[in-house]
């Protein structure tokens, strides 16, 4: 684990996270946090987070960002808006989430909790190859990943869906899926 | 709300509606029918991304919406709708978010130019029940009410993507469409404290322990206030209520089980289709013994 936090390089990824956050609209408003702690005990996860909301910012105004991405708390985030609708500075606190997201998977910072991350990226690798979503294989994918015997308290649930007919066993794929590559091509080269 | 023209809307089912969750699909599009209005499915659409996509890529999370996006406004429908929660707030946002921001606008085109689409942002994205309510109206729905649910008691759960953050045709955190509909089938609508808070989604699957407290929460609050049964907006707080009621029992030490059904269903039987063509029998939560 790279030990950047309070470091040159901590500024480093800090300012880079923040320049992202100007991105976002209503990104800059973050410099207006006051830390009164409403989107904190407005999060329904935030009781089981190692860095609350508003403390996630107390951290990166002190240049601590790696714990910050390390801890649970970014993919506890179960994107509920309810931090952002009710924040007084009018901070997106979602979009922040999403980007701290997106950051820890563009520097390769493995959070301490993995499965949220495990499922989202298995879940693009479903949407890239096919153009829709298919839980079945996303659930095997996942699990396969995060540990096959889980998979097992899974199972009374499967049937039940089997059962009624509402495991869709297989995969489709969109008539314009080579379509959808090249558009997704453009997105990347022009970045 | 966005004006609509005529009785034909583009209809953008999402990924869990073709199986997981048809019998909201079926529901819907049954619902829709006798009220008099045709959902035209967008033709090859492609999955919203969800809340996933977005989480690792951005741009390429913006094109699988643009792409929909585009279908939809090729079609000259000024509405595409969609019943998912997840898609509805997923392709609302999208929009918003690539208008704003002219380079992302001009890369959408650049990328949608090579399947000959095209982006222009006049699509109104709508949800299903933003349909229902405004555009059909109260009144309309209780003349065609022929099956009163007179001593019902329902929970209409809206979860948290229905009216946030927008809050594009409800209140962000204190909605009221849904107990309205509930009141025009002749049920009743209890006082549901917890009615807009997050059921956790995924974080059944990915941090289970979180996600049955959130649900255990729901249900629980549910109950207490007396319902027979919840109803609910979205695929996924459907799925994520109905699938793990004896688990969550067990993880709180009490009995939280209780009927999670669509809307759709409860309007559906309200409106005399039958517990068949609403498909009841998909329920994991003896849907059938709610609505006879």
């Amino acid at each position: 684990m790279r030990v950047i936090d309070g470091k040159e390089a901590g500024r480093e990824l800090t300012r880079k996270f923040l320049e992202e956050v100007m991105l976002i609209p209503n990104g800059e408003k973050v410099n207006m946090c006051i830390q009164c702690g409403t989107c904190s005990a407005s999060c329904p996860t935030g009781y089981a987070m190692d860095y609350t909301p508003r403390q996630i910012v107390a951290a990166l105004r002190a240049n601590i960002i790696h714990d910050v991405l390390v801890s649970n708390s970014v993919w506890l985030c179960a994107s509920c808006y309810s931090c952002t609708v009710r924040c007084p500075a009018g901070i997106p606190w979602t979009d922040i989430m999403y980007e701290l997201k997106r950051l820890g998977e563009d520097e390769g910072i493995i959070p301490r909790v993995k499965t949220g991350h495990e499922l989202a990226t298995a879940f693009n690798s479903i949407i890239d190859k096919y153009g829709l979503s298919s839980e079945f294989r996303l659930m095997l994918k996942f699990y396969f990943r995060t540990g096959i015997f889980k998979a097992l308290g899974q199972l009374g649930f499967a049937t039940r869906m089997l059962a009624r007919g509402r495991l869709d066993l297989g995969a489709h794929k969109i008539k314009g899926i080579k379509g959808l590559h090249k558009m997704m091509a453009v997105m990347e080269e022009r970045k | 709300m966005a004006a609509s023209n005529g009785t034909k809307y583009t209809y953008f089912p999402g990924c869990s509606q073709t199986r997981t969750t048809r019998a909201y699909d079926a529901s819907a599009r049954g619902v829709t029918r006798k009220l008099g209005i045709e959902l035209v499915e967008l033709e090859d659409w492609n999955c919203c991304g969800a809340s996933n996509y977005i989480a690792i890529d951005e741009r390429k999370a913006f094109v699988l919406s643009a792409r929909n996006l585009a279908l939809a406004e090729k079609t000259g429908r000024p509405d595409v709708v969609t019943c998912c929660s997840g898609c509805y707030v997923i392709l609302a946002k999208s929009k918003k978010y690539i208008k704003q921001n002219p380079k992302l606008h001009a890369d959408i085109d650049e990328a949608l130019a090579t399947a000959g689409l095209t982006f222009s942002g006049d699509i109104n994205v709508r949800h299903i029940l933003d349909v229902l309510v405004n555009d059909v109206g109260g009144e309309r729905i209780r003349a065609a009410v022929t099956h009163p649910l007179t001593g019902l008691k329902v929970a209409p759960y809206y979860g948290c993507q229905i009216g946030r953050p927008y809050g594009e045709f409800d209140d962000e955190e204190w909605p009221h469409t849904l107990d309205d509909l509930v009141t025009w089938t002749g049920a009743e609508s209890v006082n549901f404290p917890l009615k807009s808070k997050c059921c956790g989604g995924i974080l059944m699957t990915t941090q289970p322990e979180v996600g049955r407290t959130m649900v255990g929460k729901l249900l629980k609050s549910a109950k207490e206030a007396g319902a027979d049964c919840i109803i609910t907006a979205c695929s996924l707080c459907q799925v994520t209520l109905e699938s793990y009621q004896k688990k969550v029992s067990r993880y709180l030490g009490e009995d939280v089980n209780i009927p999670v059904l669509y809307f759709t269903q409860l309007l559906g039987r309200a409106l005399g289709l039958t517990p068949k063509e609403l498909m009841l029998k998909d329920s994991l939560t003896h849907a059938e013994a709610v609505l006879p």
